[in-house]
């Protein structure tokens, strides 16, 4: 047994929050929040000589073939910094190609993917907003080039910047919808699709794209036909505990700048930190977030081991989601008026808070997974 | 990271749940009705009392105890799967007090105090109650005014205890008492004695609890009388060694065990009752709150390994003990709140109503756990505790 994260992913850890802090300030953060492409060519260039975007591809194509953990903890860094870049999307797809990509796809895309070549997005949720198979209504028919795909995505985070974009679409309704999906490594600049961002209070760069008569090659199939919904079921429980990873380090920058503002801020003639209500505000906080964190960090163990976890997964978003959303709340509160205000950090992660809550399936949509899970 | 348990421990695991189920067979009737059912009839304490007699055979009554006192000396992390078994399985184990006093004189008892009280207790030979508490020293116990004045080879004390937890079963105490006079000492004027239950000069009262059950007491001390070789580290110096008593303490996981298998009744009950027609666990709302306790009780059983390995590493854990404690007993309150809930009105009802559901379990629990939810430091001083101890925030 050992609890904690080793020598190496400390060290990790701190290379990433020294250079985020250098390269991603909160000024940074400001402008690309307004900014359409929310992308920084020169920070993406320097995070991918730093490796970060190969870190979980194995050696043989172009990367440092890290583990799951690793990638981890930088993502606990990325979401303290409010990093806007495609490094999440580009992770999670990533995935995907690792676990189903045959040979000649690996050596194709994964090397260009490490030394930051290539941005991916997953264009997986439609307008029904929903996790699971039956929310696909995308179609892709089989035509004489390969498929032709017609639908639309929504709440495709970062495809204004991505190369290519993995969808899912149905390829057999006449099958079970769990049955009739298959993943395409689609080219996004393919004639036939228009891509409208959308605004969302996390400013994170969420798209809606239109297929229409978009034409893949059949090689771009990734995985088998039909086979497409358990990898992107897995890799929807991947996504989820590494959003978490984001939530943590959000929540640990709330509760460090919470209890910093609380030993400065005077009123009544003292640091306000010493008012037992808010003592109590805070340690409820720290607690609830170190609770939260050991089922998120017993899930990517499991996890990253290729063990089954639906019911640790669930527990860890679930979770996760509600402690953060309630600490940012609460971090609010103890800042103050100047904690609402758009000019203050404070308010950056409690819209995160609420907008990661949703992503990868909402706290509701997992507890009904344990319900199932615990006997109910 | 590394979640795995050593080969060792699993299959210590495996043991102590051997012995656990085939134990629970011999519970009384109704026992699963109270976690306190050693306390509430005859045949409690009895079957109470043979557990702890099995488990001296076993060596597993002290397993984190030096080898040379008669323990086997594991780390916490041992101790918290055997008391997560044996709370889960609802086995009167380890008895009240026993592993808090063990601590204090481990830690500072003289090599003869050792010698003479810690093989005894290994035998399960002494049952010990607590005179720690006052009636105007609950949470702020450095204040208490109890006062043991050496009298030639004696302490003799003079002054009132409470929460004097089960002095009816007990043979011996321990007392924390002011042995300074001033009271600014505060806790520098405090001394720790352990010694047997003898008259004259002390006297138990009972004070009922809210469901009717007798688990506390008061106590009078009136020129009560201890030798003084029974005083536990220096005089005035009695302070750490309750600290040490409590630290050894910390790593617990008593209750979030039990909760957890109340949880697993509760579920069991809302898949086979029905309300108006639909069975219980269909009700989304009743999936949504069952999962959240599920939840919150996979995270406080892990939470409590992790403070338990992080005492292991050596790490000082008082905040994460605090958070630790303070979320278990907040989950369990909620839980019988929400037991109560959706049971309505039959929830009410006491054990031997043949209308009580699970015996009445949860109306009995909603009222245990109050209490419970207090002892040993109350929810708002655990979370002092956290903001003081764990992330320094100023006092005043």
């Amino acid at each position: 047994m050992d609890l904690n994260f080793n020598e190496e992913q400390e060290m990790l850890r701190k290379v990433a929050r020294d250079f985020l802090a250098e390269e991603f300030p909160k000024k940074l953060v400001r402008e690309m929040e307004d900014d359409p492409t929310g992308f920084q060519p020169d920070v993406w260039k320097k995070m991918a000589e730093l490796g970060w975007m190969g870190l979980v591809i194995p050696e043989e194509y172009g990367g440092s073939g890290s583990n799951f953990m690793d990638l981890f903890v930088l993502l606990e860094e990325t979401g303290r910094a409010c990093l806007i870049a495609p490094f999440f999307s580009t992770a999670m797809c990533t995935f995907l190609l690792m676990d189903i990509g045959n040979d000649d796809q690996k050596r194709k895309f994964l090397p260009k993917i490490a030394n930051g070549e290539l941005i991916l997005a997953l264009a997986l949720t439609e307008p029904s907003a929903r996790y699971d198979a039956s929310g696909i209504a995308t179609r892709a028919l089989p035509s004489e080039n390969g498929y032709v795909i017609n639908g639309t995505k929504l709440f495709v985070q970062d495809a204004q910047v991505a190369d290519y974009l993995i969808c899912a679409a149905n390829t057999d309704p006449s099958l079970p919808p769990e049955k009739s999906i298959t993943t395409f490594m689609v080219d996004a600049k393919s004639p036939g699709i228009r891509i409208t961002p959308l605004p969302t209070m996390a400013d994170d760069k969420q798209n809606e794209l239109t297929f229409e008569n978009v034409i893949v090659p059949s090689e771009n199939i990734l995985g088998e036909l039909n086979g497409g919904w358990p990898p992107v079921s897995k890799l929807l429980e991947r996504a989820a505990i590494a959003k978490c990873a984001e939530m943590i380090g959000g929540a640990h920058w709330t509760i460090e700048n919470s209890i910093t503002y609380a030993k400065d801020r005077v009123q009544y003639g003292r640091p306000i930190g010493s008012f037992q209500i808010l003592q109590h505000y805070l340690a409820e906080m720290w607690t609830e977030v170190a609770h939260a964190k050991r089922l998120v960090y017993y899930a990517v163990w499991l996890l990253q081991q290729g063990l089954a976890c639906t019911k640790e997964v669930a527990m860890a978003k679930a979770s996760m989601s509600e402690v953060y959303m309630r600490c940012t709340h609460f971090g609010v509160r103890i800042h103050g008026g100047i904690g609402t205000t758009r000019d203050h950090d404070m308010g950056l992660y409690y819209r995160r808070a609420k907008h990661a809550a949703c992503l990868f399936g909402n706290p509701e949509f997992w507890r009904e997974k344990i319900a199932c899970e615990i006997g109910l | 990271m590394d979640f795995e348990f050593t080969p060792e421990q699993e299959a210590m695991r495996k043991e102590f749940e051997d012995f656990c189920k085939e134990e629970a067979k011999n519970a009384p009737e109704g026992w699963k009705a109270s976690p306190a059912g050693e306390e509430e009839s005859a045949e409690g304490w009895a079957y109470h009392r043979s557990v702890v007699q099995k488990l001296v055979k076993r060596g597993w009554l002290c397993l984190p105890w030096p080898k040379e006192y008669g323990g086997q000396g594991y780390g916490p992390v041992e101790q918290i799967i055997f008391q997560e078994v044996t709370a889960y399985h609802r086995i009167p184990a380890v008895p009240m007090h026993f592993m808090a006093v063990a601590a204090a004189i481990l830690t500072y008892g003289t090599d003869e105090q050792k010698k003479d009280w810690l093989p005894r207790m290994a035998r399960a030979e002494i049952c010990w109650t607590e005179l720690l508490s006052e009636p105007d020293a609950g949470s702020d116990l450095a204040s208490l005014k109890t006062t043991a004045v050496l009298d030639g080879d004696d302490y003799v004390f003079n002054g009132q205890k409470i929460w004097t937890s089960g002095a009816h079963h007990a043979d011996h105490l321990f007392i924390l008492a002011r042995t300074d006079p001033d009271p600014s000492k505060r806790h520098r004027g405090l001394s720790f004695f352990v010694d047997k239950i003898h008259g004259p000069g002390l006297e138990f009262r009972p004070l009922i609890y809210m469901n009717g059950s007798h688990l506390y007491n008061e106590t009078f001390l009136d020129n009560f009388r201890v030798p003084k070789q029974n005083m536990i580290g220096e005089v005035n110096r009695g302070w750490y060694a309750m600290m040490a008593a409590r630290n050894f303490a910390r790593a617990n996981i008593l209750m979030q065990a039990r909760g957890k298998r109340d949880l697993e009744d509760l579920i069991e009950y809302c898949n086979q009752t029905q309300d108006n027609g639909e069975i219980l666990s269909r009700k989304p709302i009743i999936r949504q709150r069952l999962a959240e306790f599920a939840i919150d009780y996979d995270a406080s059983l892990k939470f409590a390994y992790y403070v338990g390995w992080l005492q292991s590493q050596g790490d000082d854990v008082a905040g994460e003990a605090a958070a630790c404690g303070y979320f278990a007993n907040e989950l369990n309150l909620r839980l019988g709140n929400f037991a109560l809930e959706i049971m309505g009105l039959y929830g009410t009802l006491k054990q031997g109503s043949k209308w009580a559901p699970l015996l009445g379990k949860f109306q009995n629990l909603c009222q245990w756990n109050c209490g419970l939810s207090l002892a040993g430091g109350t929810t708002e001083v655990r979370k002092n505790v956290i903001a003081w101890q764990g992330l320094k925030l100023p006092r005043n």
